[in-house]
């Protein structure tokens, strides 16, 4: 599932002068391995647990879209349905009335 | 000043407070859960017991307790990156800082060798990340989620940036000056991070390109060799690893100042408005805003009836504290502090009020800054996207005994 060019990042990332813990895992749940993948390659995932739970299923969907389109995440639309569908079930918190 | 005093110079007297205060434990309890579930106090090469919110990119909060002195010790500073890419100190071996841009007269390298001939100037300012705090919004928003640790005080020390870009001829169409780093972006498509500040800011004797902290190289994670020091503005312009300048007579147009760090246009004050880069809607996030923060107790705290000290730190954009106010019910009624003698414009001004003796019970503490200019702390969070300026007191529960 993970792609060979986020592994030879992440490792190339690891040679820095500061040891790093492997991220806190995801919550188990479908999509979770392609999130993992995805969404450890420019920071850790912990990035998304810091953001939960207090973001929309929306405003996942937005942070998904921002790190595509500013950041240059290398995420088709396919892949990015998946994640955010991950995101909405396991850290969104349901849209106030 | 000469070359080795830069490094092992005077002003010590300000460095020889210990800390006394009991080092901080508990997470407060308004940051989000799953902030509260990751981050944890961890010890670092250069640094210890900093409240670690993610490692790739290194993101690590000063403890409170660590605020009861004026003077943020180097292995206490927070460290701040959006990009993963961060130079090692080998990485920074023959560094070089490039002078160029549209608006000098000619492209020049420096060397640190030439840095050090610079007449130098010394600054001791607080050095405050734009979102801190922003762990504290309600509703909250997305982003690192500071607590009030994302900041420091330092004496900062070098040339004044008007100094090293005379060295390059500034012409006078000179409107914005251009800073980038040695930090890399993780992938192609991240935009590198690179800012600007006005060149009115630039010319400004006390923005200066500082090669000490405190009296000692920077750490490598706060900038080594070299940042830029932007006194009463957000930490976002101080570029770390400071590699290239340009001055230029036009705006620089990237995510990080056109998307990114910005603000609801006339929402906070500021003295100098950065023209270049505002639109109707929004402006760039600038000066800071009054503010004041209780280092001891802490939150949690049991606290002697007989009467305790409160003790923190206020700051400001610039213009000075003028006064701190205490509360100890939750900010129904406030008294005034004792002010300690200011250490200058943009540096923590130290506050303490003796409560006298108190019946037992649990006791909110809040402190609330106004600064020279009139300006006091909100009483009510302005909203904004990025959740940035936080400076809404907030209560800290401690129970008398
Ligand atoms: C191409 C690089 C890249 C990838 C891949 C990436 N991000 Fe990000 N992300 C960033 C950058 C850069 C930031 C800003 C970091 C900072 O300011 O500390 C960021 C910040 C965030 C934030 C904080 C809020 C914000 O908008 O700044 C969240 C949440 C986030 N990313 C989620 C994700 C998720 C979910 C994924 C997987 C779909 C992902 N990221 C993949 C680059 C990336």
């Amino acid at each position: 599932m993970k792609p060979l060019w986020i592994t030879m990042l992440a490792l190339l990332l690891c040679r820095g002068a500061l040891a790093q813990d492997a991220p806190a895992p995801l919550k188990p749940g479908t999509g979770d391995d392609v999130a993992s993948a995805y969404c450890n390659a420019c920071h850790t995932s912990d990035y998304i647990i810091m953001n939960s739970m207090f973001l929309s299923a929306d405003a996942w969907k937005a942070e998904v879209t921002k790190m595509r389109k500013a950041f240059g995440a290398p995420i088709d639309d396919e892949t990015a349905a998946v994640i955010t569908a991950y995101l909405a079930a396991n850290y969104a918190v349901p849209a106030k009335p | 000043m000469r070359r080795r005093e830069i490094i092992a110079g005077a002003g010590a007297a300000l460095l020889a407070s210990p800390s006394v205060a009991a080092e901080s434990t508990t997470l407060p309890a308004e940051l989000p859960d799953g902030t509260r579930a990751v981050a944890q106090f961890v010890n670092l090469p250069d640094k210890r017991r900093m409240l670690r919110l993610t490692d790739r990119p290194p993101n690590y909060a000063t403890p409170v307790n660590v605020f009861t002195d004026v003077v943020t010790p180097n292995d206490r500073f927070f460290v701040r990156y959006h990009l993963a890419g961060v130079p090692s100190a080998a990485d920074m071996d023959g560094w070089s800082l490039t002078i160029g841009g549209d608006a000098v007269n000619r492209q020049i390298r420096l060397k640190m060798s030439d840095l050090l001939d610079l007449p130098t100037n010394q600054v001791l300012s607080v050095c405050q990340c734009a979102g801190n705090r922003r762990g504290f919004f309600d509703p909250h928003v997305a982003g690192v989620q500071w607590p009030d640790g994302g900041m420091g005080c330092a004496v900062w020390r070098g040339p004044a940036l008007r100094d090293v870009l005379k060295a390059a001829g500034v012409k006078a169409e000179a409107l914005e000056v251009w800073v980038g780093g040695a930090d890399k972006p993780p992938m192609e498509g991240t935009p590198p991070f690179r800012k600007s500040i006005p060149i009115e800011k630039a010319m400004d004797g006390d923005t200066i390109v500082a090669i000490a902290m405190n009296n000692a190289p920077l750490p490598l994670l706060n900038g080594y060799p070299a940042r830029l020091v932007v006194p009463g503005w957000t930490g976002t312009y101080w570029m770390k690893h400071l590699t290239n300048i340009e001055v230029s007579a036009e705006p620089l147009k990237n995510f990080w100042m056109q998307t990114a760090y910005r603000v609801p246009a006339g929402m906070f004050p500021v003295q100098l408005p950065f023209k270049s880069q505002a639109t109707e809607t929004t402006v760039p996030i600038t000066e800071l805003v009054v503010n004041s923060l209780i280092a001891d107790p802490l939150e949690g705290d049991e606290v002697e009836r007989s009467g305790f000290t409160i003790r923190g730190v206020a700051w400001d954009r610039g213009t000075g504290i003028n006064r701190v106010e205490i509360s100890l019910d939750g900010g129904r009624n406030w008294q005034d502090a004792m002010l300690e003698k200011p250490l200058g414009p943009y540096a923590y001004r130290r506050f303490s009020l003796p409560t006298g003796s108190l019946r037992p019970g649990t006791y909110k503490l809040m402190s609330r800054a106004t600064n020279h200019a009139g300006e006091r702390q909100a009483d009510k969070l302005k909203t904004n996207p990025g959740g940035y300026h936080n400076n809404v007191p907030r209560p800290i529960a401690v129970v008398a005994r």
